[in-house]
């Protein structure tokens, strides 16, 4: 198995767990958090083909740090938006959480 | 560490390097790159704890002296044997640890703690040779190292399962948060000016002397300036140093996060506190005043890491001073000191500083004008931003004082 | 070099694995953020310095102090318990189902693919070497990131602030 192969078997297994995770966790930060794991998978890719393709294009580290900035941010909203669904309903557990106005 | 020579090595600048190396030398090649790293990370504990053991002992000896006391003079020639003393005591002290606590991550705190804190010395170039750690990224590296420590005070406010604690964590980690900012605004123009990210290269950037005399160091521009004393209030405020030191306003908020913490674990943490100022004034050092560089070319002949040394401890003397000098900031107060007022001119700065490489080539009637410029957008701001801040706050009237 | 992989491959799985298993938000943040620090080496295994570094600023510096508050700030009350109530066998088996099948199609997808030219030196892309793209052909995309960034925490400040109390003067 070359390492790229494994390389790219972490990002499936770190992606898998994230989505598992957003799909089973009732709770609005897990969720969150499973999907900043599904992101992370998807730069770990980028740096894995980066590193071994071998071409001089390094497109895939500029990717990564846009990427890392627009997941500060949508850490920085998605828990905003946890504590502001908590201050309405009192709960973060996301099947609470069924009414269109607060 | 790299041996590549630089034309004035002298016998004492190479000194360190060819302890090591003949040390090293005993061992089989195969195993002296294991050696020099151990080496390395041994010299730094030891010289940096020894360094926070007298430190401690020179701030209170010097607090002693300003609040016109002694200070500790029982164990040993003039208290010299005291922190060894402390140590023995915060060792064999009983380890309280609270039954609700979290028992893993009470343990892992001060751990986690020290062990950041100390990740910072691998990339400040010591001297001309001496840098543990030569990396492309260095002082995003240290920044890096330097955010991670919050986490572990969160773990400490809320392992501790104290009311107190988690609340006085999460008054030290919005503090760490505010200061972070300007801290890490304060260094981008040495990084826009010196154009690399790598400590030695900073530090090579700031050599030469004008005329001989006059140091080409950062802090002798006027954004090198302003970014110096933003840096350094900033400093501050990251090692929780009076004034700033509400994390564990110990008068008054007993001893915030650290409540719960008793024996060597508290020892632990106020040496990862004196290891961060230690780092954050050892890269001030590196980022504003010139590194190991002498004042001066006929001074040149005092080996390299000895000027770094005495910056250093000018530096942290510097501390100790403020700390004797000035009264804790309330928590407004803190933020607002910030977000309104560091924030800002750190900001403003930068433009200074990008106006300052711009007209690098200026000369004559126009470099007095570039002073000029720059001097202004220094100190305009201050004046200006200051004054607004600080209305209907100043000047206060000492109503039951007789002066 | 491949064992350091196997490492840190194991250190990410496996703490991210626990992290979204635990009852325990706390322990479960935490845990993610050792996680996220063994991203981090992966990239320095990789050779990529810079965004190990960034990732351990933007990650374990910012998004897990967000994460901690915001788990901080959302418990019932000041004694409540921290776990999170069950769901459903359904709803678990369901979603585990799912993503297994995810897994094993990405897995089996990246096992039969052959990828042409493995290099085995890392590419060198020093920091001035970023700077000069991210500043050059990336100039656009770095100041449309900058504009996110903005929009995006002043969103949240005005999302997650509460609503102001009404002034002592408007009780008219």
């Amino acid at each position: 198995m070359t390492p790229l192969t494994l390389c790219l078997l972490l990002s499936c297994g770190l992606f898998s767990v994230g989505l598992a995770a957003a799909l089973t966790r009732g709770n609005a930060i897990l969720v969150l958090l499973g999907v900043e794991l599904m992101l992370n998978a998807a730069n770990l890719n980028f740096i894995a083909f980066w590193r071994f393709s071998g071409g001089p294009a390094s497109t895939g580290v500029v990717f990564v740090l846009f990427s890392l900035a627009v997941a500060a941010a949508e850490a920085a909203v998605g828990l905003a938006l946890v504590i502001a669904v908590y201050r309405h309903q009192q709960s973060i557990r996301l099947q609470d959480a069924v009414r269109l106005k607060g | 560490m790299t041996p590549a020579a630089v034309p004035p090595d002298r016998w004492l600048e190479l000194a360190p390097l060819q302890l090591r190396d003949w040390v090293t030398g005993f061992l089989p090649a195969s195993l002296q790159w294991l050696a020099t790293g151990l080496i390395t990370i041994v010299a730094i504990l030891a010289v940096f704890g020894l360094l926070f053991a007298y430190l401690t002992l020179a701030e209170r000896k010097i607090l002693g002296r300003i609040q016109n006391r002694p200070g500790p003079n029982r164990t040993g020639w003039f208290g010299l044997l005291q922190p060894f003393a402390d140590g023995v005591k915060a060792l064999t002290k009983e380890d309280v640890v609270p039954r609700q606590a979290d028992p893993v991550l009470h343990y892992l705190a001060p751990v986690v703690l020290v062990a950041l804190s100390l990740l910072g010395f691998a990339v400040i170039p010591f001297g001309r040779h001496l840098v543990a750690v030569e990396l492309d990224a260095a002082v995003l590296y240290f920044f890096a190292a330097g955010a991670a420590t919050e986490l572990a005070i969160f773990m400490a406010g809320w392992a501790s399962r104290n009311k107190y604690a988690l609340l006085a964590a999460m008054r030290a980690l919005a503090q760490l948060i505010s200061y972070e900012l300007p801290l890490l605004l304060a260094f981008v123009p040495v990084v826009m000016l010196a154009g690399t990210l790598s400590t030695t290269a900073i530090v090579a950037a700031q050599g030469g002397w004008t005329l001989g005399v006059l140091p080409h160091w950062f802090v002798l521009t006027p954004w090198g300036f302003a970014g110096f004393v933003i840096f350094m209030i900033a400093a501050l405020a990251e090692s929780n140093r009076s004034p700033f030191d509400l994390p564990e306003a110990e008068s008054e908020l007993i001893a915030g996060h650290l409540t719960e913490y008793s024996g060597f674990k508290y020892a632990l943490f106020f040496m990862a506190e004196y290891f961060g100022m230690c780092a954050l004034c050892g890269m001030a050092v590196t980022l504003f005043l010139g590194g190991w560089q002498a004042p001066c070319a006929a001074l040149e002949c005092i080996p390299s890491y000895a000027w770094f040394g005495a910056k250093l401890l000018t530096l942290l003397l510097g501390f100790i001073w403020i700390r004797a000098t000035l009264p804790r900031l309330r928590m407004d107060q803190l933020t607002r000191l910030a977000w309104k007022f560091l924030v800002p001119l750190a900001l403003i700065n930068l433009g200074t500083a990008a106006f300052w490489s711009l007209t690098a080539g200026w000369t004559g009637g126009l470099q007095l004008v570039r002073w000029a410029v720059a001097l202004a957008l220094v100190a305009g701001p201050f004046v200006l931003l200051g004054r607004r801040l600080s209305r209907g706050v100043a000047p206060r009237v000492y109503r039951y004082a007789s002066s | 070099m491949i064992l350091a992989l196997l490492l840190i491959t194991l250190l990410i799985l496996a703490s991210a694995a626990v992290a979204m298993v635990l009852r325990n938000l706390i322990h479960s943040a935490l845990l993610l953020v050792l996680s996220w620090c063994g991203i981090a080496a992966f990239y320095l295994w990789a050779g990529a310095e810079f965004v190990a570094f960034a990732q351990i600023l933007v990650y374990v510096g910012a998004i897990s102090m967000v994460v901690l508050f915001a788990v901080l700030l959302t418990r019932p009350a000041r004694d409540a318990e921290l776990s999170v109530p069950a769901v459903t066998v359904l709803r678990v088996a369901a979603g585990l189902m799912a993503a297994g099948m995810v897994a094993s199609i990405l897995g089996l997808a990246v096992l039969t693919t052959r990828f042409s030219g493995a290099a085995t030196r890392a590419p060198q892309l020093t920091v001035k070497d970023l700077g000069a793209l991210l500043a050059g052909p990336h100039a656009a995309a770095l100041l449309v990131t900058g504009v996110i960034l903005t929009v995006a925490l002043l969103g949240a400040v005005l999302i997650a602030a509460p609503a102001p109390a009404p002034r002592p003067e408007d009780h008219s």
